[in-house]
């Protein structure tokens, strides 16, 4: 939309073509300014260009196209709610059936499809549907564009047959896993969250698997927005699992009781689990609320909105079980589960410490080490980053 | 054709043209927990309680989903009764849970679905965060800490009533449902029929209750307190008590009344046939002379409030006779006072009504004398169920009591008022015998449950063309067909409610049609009963207009006036306003009729223009805002001068005119 808008707007108008629509509708977040402005320049010069308008190319084709821009509501992009929006009532997504290709839009049939889907329309029209469809596999045939981010060396948007595998991705393409430090040091990748904000994670031994739709299926992620988060080995998947969760309830519609109150709930647990509170009941629960949370929703939002969840429980669980049982976490990236501790031989005895913590949790006299009280210790790290001879440790 | 079968918990039911799965398995005598589901309002398929396992789809809303020849459907495997339990917890972990003292405890559908899926325990953390309560309306409260936002209230609001007062607001965990622009309930154009409470499942919107004040009064020994009871209540109030719906209880709620200690017990009946003979004679006036026809009527006060709100140009043609409850206070706090010798002050009287607007009535400035209101307090039929339960009475063995004199007295034409049809009915009886036609008993024409009934009715050589309508979305259509002139009445009789006051929204909360039906054949029945069945029969009637009621009197008691409630008489809203003062004055209006008339885009070229030629400086920009379809939008006014269907053009021309400068 931002860079080509073209050809959006071709693929909506042979779309119209093809099933008889006089009136197109491109629904896109005022948020992304760039993109509503040159979609409209796009616009304008398809209209002056007889490629819009009345009597397109000199025939009987008729094809309008309207710009609507959404106030940026995440559960728009479901269509029923996506609709909702553009007749002016609250994005909140209906039951179907009825379908949109049966009563849509204004109430008429409507074709609605994502602005990839349209862009690709005309690409593969003109490649030959038969030499386009003979890219990726047999049920996922062609491309696919990929959002690479996170922990590689070089990020952006990518458009790779179906059946390239991640290893491709994120050796060949992006470079490589790297640190915290924006550092490549070779194999440190731990996971990659594929789908957007309600996807799943893919972990080591997904790294040789074909993309496409059913593998992903079945490994319980999907590709969603196509988004690929890399994450290397110092991240915690709890708190991504709680970051995506996070997204997600911000962005429920509010409409049906699971997704709601769910989505708020696992949030909910997942900070018990995070903030050391949780016992085994807490995963127990979180478990239960999730396959909840995805069988009773309303829309794809709140179906897939347990995902992340989900698949870390599936792949990281012992993870989970670390926080849970052992208030640890493994990466030492929860806070409240860390512990800062003296180490007595690298101890000087200077009092640094014992007068820079906010809750006078350290003790000790002069020539005897000090002390951290773990039950006073609120964790904020003030200590580690005062003592001048490396004597704390997390 | 072969008939069309599901299969239900292995149950085989045929398919009868119902309109989603979730009645058809109503049919295997199976009855789905829902909280959103209403037959009467559309579908919204959000609090998936409903959700059933069908073969080879899986879990799916049987609300929302048809039925279909051969589907296979369980209601209750192991990952429906978990899906529907901790539903039902999540739902609590949000809700304030002081369950004893909520005015909906014992009716409430969250408290019956818990305890009916076994739901010991809420596993999830409580989170309150909620609203206050707002109880600035005369007649309903809303309690957001109760809402599960099921948005019953907003459909039912906006399909069935076309007022759309409530709406949803604020989106995932934060929403809430709130009344127009988030203002207080007692604020905005809420009509106040209270079928929202009819519908609610929870305790978020309920009756704001008159008991205190009606306790106050009665054990007050200065104060002599009478009280009325309205048709509905009659057929109603037994639900309470264990009777079936129709059951007429008159002489048990005498006798109840008594016991709690009212003074005098009379029925509204009474005032309803005064109403008749008010509004009949207004009638046939307005006919013989072919003035301000269709005549409304104007005895139900959610119906009032509609039309002064949507309808100003119509007021001319509502009857101005007061409600029966409005008569029936200004007669007693006029009569009564004599006969009894005492202030107006220590007059109590208290109606007893199927309805949460004659709360709102009661309280309307012209029904008051001074700070004195002709009506204290309003009562709904819970409520008295409420003040007999706290007494402890056991109503069902109440030997039945009878009402006092006079204003006890009626004819079955005050008690059918009712029901829809029943006004209407009982003016026809009125005005058959005030054409010398003799008597008309029963106008089977004017009956029936459908909403929106047309009745020709030939009475001698005259003939009537009459409207019965009931709900407001329906009065809506009617009316807007009478606009348009394609619809042509003489009479048309408005209830807000389905079906009439029996479904008001201060009866039991079942609305089901059978129910209803019951209602109001119990008062037919009642009708029938009685020894007179046309108002002008009423012999204590006849002795009141003959010795206390002169044309004069009858005109300053019986009658009232209306009030036009379109326009927003906010001020204006000021858009910019320069430092200095301002040599050119634009103002816009940006309300609905000039907005959909390109206010908004007329509104940008002008204060571009204004920029464009460097009057930012000496100009001020301001605009209006009304809800009335004026037709003459967008209207513009410059220094003063009103522009109607104004352009560009038109508006820039004008500025030229009023100050000079260079393009």
């Amino acid at each position: 939309m931002e860079g080509n808008p073209h050809s959006v707007l071709e693929g909506m108008i042979i779309a119209g073509k093809a099933v008889g629509a006089s009136v197109g509708y491109i629904y896109v977040r005022t948020e992304y300014p760039l993109a509503v402005s040159n979609l409209k320049l796009a616009v304008k010069a398809a209209e002056e260009a007889g490629f819009l308008g009345k009597k397109i190319f000199g025939s009987d084709f008729d094809f309008e196209m309207r710009i609507m821009e959404g106030a940026g509501a995440f559960v728009c992009g479901e269509e029923t709610a996506l609709m909702a929006s553009i007749e002016g009532k609250r994005g909140m997504p209906m039951p179907k059936p009825p379908f949109p290709a049966e009563r849509g839009l204004f109430g008429k049939p409507t074709v609605i499809n994502n602005v990839e889907t349209f862009a690709t329309v005309p690409v593969a029209m003109l490649m030959g549907v038969d030499v386009y469809a003979a890219k990726g596999t047999e049920k996922s045939s062609g491309t696919k564009t990929f959002a690479l981010t996170g922990h590689v060396a070089h990020t952006g948007l990518i458009e790779v047959p179906f059946s390239t595998t991640l290893r491709e991705i994120i050796v060949d393409i992006g470079g490589g896993v790297i640190d915290d430090d924006g550092v490549n040091r070779g194999a440190d990748f731990k996971a990659v969250q594929i789908g957007g904000p309600s996807g799943g994670c893919l972990t080591q031994e997904h790294l040789d698997m074909s993309l496409d739709y059913d593998n992903l299926l079945k490994v319980g992620a999907m590709i969603g927005s196509g988004g690929l988060v890399v994450m290397n080995q110092q991240t915690c998947m709890i708190k991504i699992a709680r970051f995506f969760m996070q997204f997600t309830q911000n962005e429920s519609c509010g409409k049906c009781v699971v997704c709601r109150e769910g989505t708020r709930q696992m949030l909910e647990l997942l900070d018990d689990i995070i903030e050391g509170r949780a016992t085994a009941e807490t995963i127990e629960l979180l478990e239960e609320l999730a396959h909840v949370v995805k069988i009773g929703s309303l829309c794809g939002l709140g179906k897939t909105a347990p995902n992340p969840v989900l698949s870390t429980l599936k792949y990281f669980r012992e993870e989970y079980d670390a926080h849970v049982f052992d208030k640890t976490c493994p990466t030492g990236q929860c806070e409240a589960l860390s512990r800062y501790v003296i180490v007595p031989e690298l101890c000087k005895s200077c009092s640094l410490c014992a007068r820079a913590c906010p809750v006078d949790a350290i003790s000790g006299s002069k020539g005897v080490p000090y002390v951290i009280d773990q039950e006073i210790c609120i964790r904020c790290g003030v200590c580690m980053d005062t003592c001048k001879f490396n004597a704390i440790v997390k | 054709m072969k008939k069309a079968y599901i299969t239900v918990d292995g149950i085989h039911v045929p398919i009868e043209g119902e309109k989603n799965l979730l009645e058809v398995i109503r049919k295997a005598n199976i009855e789905l927990p829902t909280f959103c589901y209403h037959s009467e309002i559309s579908v919204y398929g959000a609090c998936r309680m409903c959700m059933v396992d069908i073969e080879g789809r899986g879990l799916q809303p049987s609300c929302s989903t048809s039925a279909a020849d051969g589907m296979v459907v369980k209601t209750n495997t192991k990952e429906i009764r978990n899906l529907r339990k901790m539903i039902v917890e999540l739902m609590l972990a949000h809700h304030d849970q002081n369950c004893t003292t909520c005015p909906k405890s014992g009716e409430c559908r969250l408290q019956e679905i818990a305890q009916q899926l076994g739901v010991s325990k809420v596993r999830f953390k409580q989170i309150h965060d909620f609203a206050p309560l707002d109880d600035s309306s005369d007649a309903i409260v809303r309690d957001p800490s109760k809402c599960v936002l099921c948005g019953d209230c907003v459909r039912v609001c906006n399909e069935i009533q076309s007022v759309g007062v409530l709406d949803f607001a604020q989106r995932g965990f934060s929403s809430t449902v709130v009344a127009s622009f988030d203002k207080p309930f007692g604020t905005v154009e809420c009509v106040n029929c209270g079928q929202c409470i009819k519908v609610c499942p929870v305790g978020a919107l309920s009756p704001k209750s008159q008991i205190d004040g009606v306790w106050e009064a009665i054990h007050d020994p200065k104060k002599k307190v009478v009280v009325q009871i309205a048709p509905a209540v009659r057929v109603s109030l037994g639900e309470y008590f264990g009777y079936k719906p129709g059951a007429a209880t008159s002489g048990q709620i005498i006798t109840a009344l008594r016991m709690l200690g009212f003074d005098q017990i009379y029925d509204t009946a009474f005032a309803a046939d005064l109403t008749v003979l008010q509004e009949g004679d207004e009638f046939l006036e307005r006919y013989l002379k072919g003035q301000n026809l269709p005549q409304f009527t104007s005895c139900c006060p959610a119906w009032v409030k509609f039309a002064e709100q949507y309808y100003p140009d119509m007021l001319p043609n509502l009857s101005t006779c007061k409600s029966p409850q409005q008569m029936f206070g200004s007669l007693c706090k006029d009569q009564l006072t004599k006969i009894l010798d005492i202030e107006r002050e220590d007059l109590v009287v208290v109606s007893i009504m199927p309805c949460t607007a004659k709360k709102y009535e009661a309280k309307r400035p012209e029904f008051f004398e001074g700070d004195n209101p002709d009506v204290d307090f309003v009562l709904t039929t819970k409520e008295l169920s409420l003040m007999i339960k706290e007494q402890g009475i056991e109503f069902e063995k109440l030997e039945p009591g009878s009402y006092d004199m006079p204003f006890g007295f009626k004819t079955g034409a005050g008690v059918i008022f009712g029901n829809s049809g029943g006004v209407s009915e009982a003016v026809l009886r009125y005005a058959a015998a005030k054409l010398n036609h003799g008597k008309m008993l029963d106008v089977r024409e004017l009956r029936g449950p459908e909403s929106t009934r047309v009745a020709e009715i030939s009475i001698g050589d005259v003939s009537l063309r009459l409207g019965i309508v009931s709900g407001l979305a329906n009065a809506r259509r009617l009316i807007d067909k009478v606009r348009s002139g394609e619809e042509n009445f003489d009479l048309i009789e408005v209830m807000a409610c389905c079906g009439g006051c029996i479904n008001g929204g201060g009866q039991p909360t079942s609305s089901d049609q059978e129910h209803l039906s019951k209602r109001a054949k119990g008062l037919q029945d009642q009708d029938k009963m009685l020894q007179f069945h046309s108002s002008q029969e009423n012999p204590y009637l006849q002795e009141l207009m003959r010795e206390d009621l002169t044309e004069e009197k009858a005109h300053e008691l019986l009658h009232t006036f209306y009030q036009n409630r379109k326009r927003i008489t906010l001020d204006d809203i000021m858009i910019r306003r320069p430092e200095q003062e301002a040599e050119l004055s634009i103002k816009i209006c940006l309300g609905t009729s000039c907005f959909l008339r390109g206010a908004q885009t007329l509104y940008s070229q002008l204060t571009d223009y204004i920029t464009q030629n460097g009057l930012d400086e000496v100009t001020e920009i301001s605009a209006s805002f009304c809800n009335e379809l004026c037709q003459k939008g967008p209207v513009v006014t410059i220094n003063g001068k009103i522009l109607e269907h104004c352009t560009f053009e038109r508006a820039v021309q004008e500025l030229k005119k009023v100050k000079s400068f260079a393009h």
